[in-house]
C-alpha cells in the first residue's frame, strides 16, 4: 500500500488493543498479540505517552488508555502548565525588549491571558491575567487564530475598535494567511491606537499551536520610522516561542 | 567578540541545572535534568552523589549548545546547591562512600535528641547559629562515620572527604581524585553546625561534639571570590563562586542591604532577611545563617525561615495521590472550588521547620467531611504553603521588630498565580515577582561574576532588579483571622506524633 505510514497503523492497532483491556497491558503482552518485537512495541508506548494517549500505572509495568485520549477535541495542555513552561522565557523577552509581555490561547473565540510580565520599567502595572483580548485586533489573537483549523473559535463578529481593526472578514483570512506564511503576527493601532504588538505561535508536539506569546508597545518603541514592525523584536518574540515549545517537547 | 556569559549551576534537590547569564543579567539558555530520589526506609532519603555529577556533565555543555555559543565565552562558573545534603567520599579513588544523605531525611532523629540531652535543642545555638534537628549535616556526619564499619579510623587518617554538594561539585570540577580542590564556602559551612557563626571557622568545641575529625572537612573559603580553575567539563573557566541555594536566591534578589527579605518558593521554602553585619538571634524559631562573604570583605548575616515542605507537598499530590498529571494542574484543580471547604493540610512530613522545629511531628488532614473533593484538597495543599509563610513571617517580624510591607518571591511555585494571590492576601502585603525566576541561578551568576570582574559591583547589578509581577491583598481581615486560627488548630494536631520508643537507632 503506498503512501500510508506502517509506525501509525502499528500505533493504531496498539490503541485498540489497550481500549479493549481494562486492567492494562505490558509491553510483552502487545508485542505478542502483534507480532512485534518488544523494542518496536516500547518505542510506540513511549511516543503514545509522551502525546498523551497513554499513561502507565504505578509499577510502570501495565500501559492503559489516558483520559485525555476519551477526549481528543478538548485542549490537551493545561494553560497553567503553559505558564509554568513559559515564564523563564516570557521574562527573557520582557527584560531584552523592554516591553510588556504576554502568552495567550485560544478559548471559545477570546484570547485569554495565561500569563502576564510587566514591563521592566518598575511602574505601576497591574496582572491581567484571565482577561481576555480580542482575537482578531491583536497580535496574540491573530498568531493563535491563524492555525485554528476548525474555525469554531472564531469570534462571530468582528467588532472595531479603532479605524484600523480588521472588521471585514474577507480581510482578515487574508491577514491570516499572511501570518502563516511568515510564522508570526502583527497589529498596528488595531486595537488601541498609539500601540502596537507582535506575537509567534507556540508550537507543541506534533507542531499543535497550543498557544502564542507577544508583546505590545508604544507605535514608536515596536515599529521603526516607516512604520514597520522592528525585525530585532520579531527575531526575539519568534526566538521566544521557539524556546517555549522546545521546552513543551522535551518534557512532555 | 563574540558575547560572554557566566554559567550558574544549580545543584538542587530534585534536578542540576545551568544556566547562562548575560551582562545584564538575563537569561539566556537552560538545560535541566533530574536525579533518583531514594528512599531505602520510611524517612530516609538518599541522592546518588555519582550520578550528580554526571548530570553536571551534561547540563553544562547542553546550555551552552542551546546557544550555539563556545565554552571560551563562559567567563565564570557559579555553583548554588541544596544545603547541608551530605556526602563522604574516598580521597584517593574519588568515589563516594555510599549515598549523599539529604536534607529531607530523619533517621538521626533519635541521635538529635540524645545530643540535645538535658541542655535542649539549642545547646549549640550560640556557637553555630542553629537549633539540633536532623536537618543539619553534623548529625548526619556522625550517623554515617557510627554506622559504616572501619569508616571512623579511616576518617581519622585522613582517607576519607566530607562535603555538601558545592564541595563535591568543586572537587570533582578540578579534577577530583587528581588533585581535586576540596573547599566549601562560608554559606554551606553555616548549615553543618560546625562552623563557629563569628569566627567563619570549623569550631573545635562542635567538632567534639559531634565526633567529627577535622580531617574530613574542606577549607572553608568566601562565597565569592575565585575557588579555583576548572579542569573538567569546561577546562580553563574559574569557578567565580559558590553559595547555598537560599543564599544564592537572597544575592540574587539583590537583597544587598540589611531590612532585605525574599522567599524562594520551590522544593521547600525559604524566607532570608538580610541582617546586614551583625548576628541576630532568633527568639522565635528563625535560624541564624550566613548570607554571603565577598571575598575578603565581612561577612553578611542572615535569619532564615524554613519551610521544609511546600512544592513536594505538590509533588505528593501529583506522585503519591495521583490527583494531577504535572505541578501546574494543580492550579486548575483547585480553580473548581471556591475555597478549601474547611479542610488543612499541615505537611509535616520530615517534622516541621520553622517556627515550630518539631522533629517529631507527622503530617495531618484537618477537618475532613464528606463535602471535601478532590479541589479542596488541591486548594489545602497550596494553601499550606501560605499559612506556612504567614507562620514564618509573624514569627520574622517578632524577632527584627519591624513588620514587612511586601515579600519579594521567586522559584518555581510562583508560577501559580493562584497560590501568589493567596499569599498576598494572608500576609497581607504586596507579592512581588522579580524579571527571573531563577534566581538562585542568577545569584549563583552574579557572585561569580563579581569575582572574575565580569560584573563591577553589587550597585550595578540592583540596577538589573525589576518588577514581573505583583499581587495585591484583597481577603477580608476576619476571613483572615479565621483561616489562620483554623491552621494553627490543624498544627496543633501534628505534635508528638512520633513518640521517643519509635524512634530508629
Ligand atoms: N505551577 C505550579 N504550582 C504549584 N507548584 C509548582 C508549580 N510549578 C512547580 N511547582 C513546584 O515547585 C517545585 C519546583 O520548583 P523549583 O524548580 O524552583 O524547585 P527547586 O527547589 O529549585 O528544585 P530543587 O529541589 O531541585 O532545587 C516542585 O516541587 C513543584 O511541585
Ligand atoms: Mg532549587
Amino acid at each position: 500500500m503506498p503512501g500510508t505510514v506502517q509506525s501509525i497503523e502499528r500505533a493504531a492497532a496498539v490503541l485498540r488493543l489497550l481500549a479493549a483491556a481494562p486492567d492494562g497491558l505490558g509491553v510483552a503482552d502487545l508485542g505478542n498479540a502483534l507480532g512485534l518485537a518488544k523494542t518496536t512495541v516500547h518505542g510506540i508506548l513511549r511516543t503514545l505517552h509522551q502525546v498523551g494517549f497513554v499513561e502507565q500505572d504505578h509499577t510502570g509495568a501495565h500501559y492503559h488508555l489516558s483520559d485525555a485520549f476519551g477526549r481528543l477535541g478538548e485542549s490537551y495542555l493545561d494553560p497553567n502548565e503553559l505558564r509554568s513552561r513559559a515564564i523563564n522565557w516570557a521574562d527573557s523577552l520582557a527584560s531584552r525588549s523592554g516591553e510588556v509581555v504576554r502568552v495567550g490561547r485560544l478559548v471559545e473565540g477570546k484570547v485569554v491571558v495565561v500569563h502576564h510580565v510587566f514591563r521592566p520599567d518598575d511602574s505601576d502595572q497591574d496582572l491581567d491575567v484571565g482577561t481576555t483580548l480580542p482575537p482578531h485586533a491583536t497580535a496574540l489573537g491573530k498568531a493563535v487564530l491563524a492555525y485554528d483549523a476548525s474555525g469554531a473559535s472564531r469570534p462571530h463578529k468582528l467588532e472595531a475598535f479603532t479605524t484600523r481593526t480588521i472588521i471585514d472578514p474577507a480581510r482578515l483570512a487574508e491577514e491570516l494567511a499572511a501570518v502563516r506564511a511568515r510564522g508570526w503576527a502583527s497589529e498596528f493601532e488595531e486595537y488601541t491606537v498609539e500601540l502596537a504588538s507582535i506575537a509567534a505561535p507556540i508550537r507543541g508536539l506534533g507542531g499543535l499551536v497550543v498557544g502564542a506569546v507577544g508583546l505590545a508597545g508604544r507605535v514608536e518603541r515596536i515599529c521603526d520610522s516607516r512604520l514597520r514592525h522592528r525585525a530585532d523584536l520579531v527575531t526575539m518574540v519568534r526566538a521566544t516561542a521557539d524556546a517555549i515549545a522546545r521546552d513543551l517537547r522535551e518534557d512532555a | 567578540m563574540a558575547e560572554q556569559y557566566v554559567a550558574a549551576v544549580d545543584q538542587g534537590t530534585n534536578s542540576t541545572r545551568c544556566i547562562l547569564f548575560d551582562r545584564r543579567g538575563r537569561l539566556v539558555s537552560v538545560a535541566q535534568r533530574e536525579h533518583h530520589q531514594l528512599f531505602p526506609r520510611p524517612g530516609w532519603v538518599e541522592h546518588d552523589a555519582g550520578e550528580i555529577w554526571n548530570n553536571v556533565t551534561r547540563v553544562v555543555p547542553g546550555a551552552i549548545k542551546q546557544i550555539g555559543a563556545s565554552p571560551s565565552q563562559i567567563v565564570a562558573i557559579g555553583i548554588a546547591n541544596q544545603r547541608e545534603t551530605s556526602l563522604l567520599w574516598d580521597r584517593l579513588t574519588g568515589r563516594p562512600i555510599g549515598h549523599a544523605v539529604t536534607w529531607q531525611d530523619t533517621r538521626t532523629d533519635r541521635l538529635v535528641t540524645e545530643l540535645a540531652g538535658t541542655e535542649g535543642a539549642d545547646r549549640f545555638a550560640d556557637l553555630c547559629g542553629l537549633p539540633l534537628t536532623t536537618y543539619f549535616s553534623a548529625p548526619r556526619i556522625k550517623w554515617m562515620l557510627d554506622h559504616t564499619p572501619g569508616l571512623r579510623q579511616r576518617a581519622e587518617r585522613g582517607e576519607i572527604l566530607f562535603g555538601t554538594m558545592e564541595s563535591w561539585l568543586i572537587w570533582n570540577f578540578t579534577g577530583g581524585a587528581k588533585g581535586g580542590l576540596h573547599a566549601t564556602d562560608v554559606t554551606n559551612a553555616s548549615r553543618t553546625m560546625l562552623m563557629n557563626i563569628e569566627t567563619l571557622e570549623w569550631d573545635d568545641r562542635l567538632l567534639e561534639a559531634f565526633d567529627v575529625p577535622r580531617a574530613i572537612l574542606p577549607e572553608i573559603r568566601p562565597s565569592s571570590g575565585v575557588f579555583a580553575t576548572a579542569t573538567e567539563v569546561l577546562p580553563g573557566v574559574r569557578i567565580g563562586a559558590a553559595l547555598g541555594d537560599q543564599q544564592a536566591a537572597l544575592f540574587g534578589q539583590t537583597c544587598f542591604s540589611a531590612g532585605e527579605a525574599k522567599c524562594t518558593y520551590g522544593t521547600g521554602s525559604f524566607l532570608l532577611l538580610h541582617t546586614g553585619q551583625e548576628i541576630v538571634r532568633s527568639k522565635h524559631g528563625m535560624l541564624t545563617t550566613v548570607a554571603y562573604q565577598i571575598g575578603d570583605h565581612p561577612a553578611s548575616y542572615a535569619l532564615e525561615g524554613s519551610m521544609a515542605v511546600t512544592g513536594s507537598l505538590v509533588q505528593w499530590f501529583r506522585d503519591g495521590l495521583g490527583m494531577i498529571h504535572t505541578a501546574a494542574e494543580i492550579e486548575t484543580l483547585a480553580r473548581t472550588v471556591e475555597d478549601n471547604g474547611g479542610a488543612y493540610i499541615v505537611p509535616a512530613f520530615s517534622g516541621l521547620f520553622a517556627p515550630h522545629w518539631r522533629s517529631e511531628a507527622r503530617g495531618v488532614i484537618a477537618g475532613l467531611t464528606g463535602y471535601i473533593t478532590k479541589g479542596h484538597l488541591a486548594r489545602a495543599v497550596l494553601e499550606a504553603t501560605g499559612f506556612q509563610t504567614l507562620e514564618v513571617v509573624d514569627a520574622m517580624n517578632a524577632d527584627s521588630g519591624i513588620a514587612l510591607t511586601a515579600l519579594k518571591v521567586d522559584g518555581g511555585m510562583t508560577a501559580n498565580n493562584l497560590l501568589m494571590q493567596f499569599l498576598a492576601d494572608l500576609l497581607d502585603v504586596r507579592v512581588v515577582r522579580p524579571m527571573v525566576t531563577e534566581t538562585v541561578s542568577l545569584g549563583a551568576a552574579y557572585a561569580a561574576g563579581l569575582a572574575v570582574g565580569y560584573w563591577p559591583d553589587l550597585e550595578g547589578l540592583r540596577s538589573n532588579w525589576h518588577r514581573a509581577g505583583q499581587w495585591m491583598p484583597h481577603m477580608d481581615p476576619a476571613r483572615r483571622k479565621t483561616e489562620y486560627a483554623n491552621w494553627q488548630a490543624a498544627v496543633q494536631r501534628t505534635f508528638n506524633w512520633i513518640r521517643p520508643e519509635d524512634q530508629e537507632l
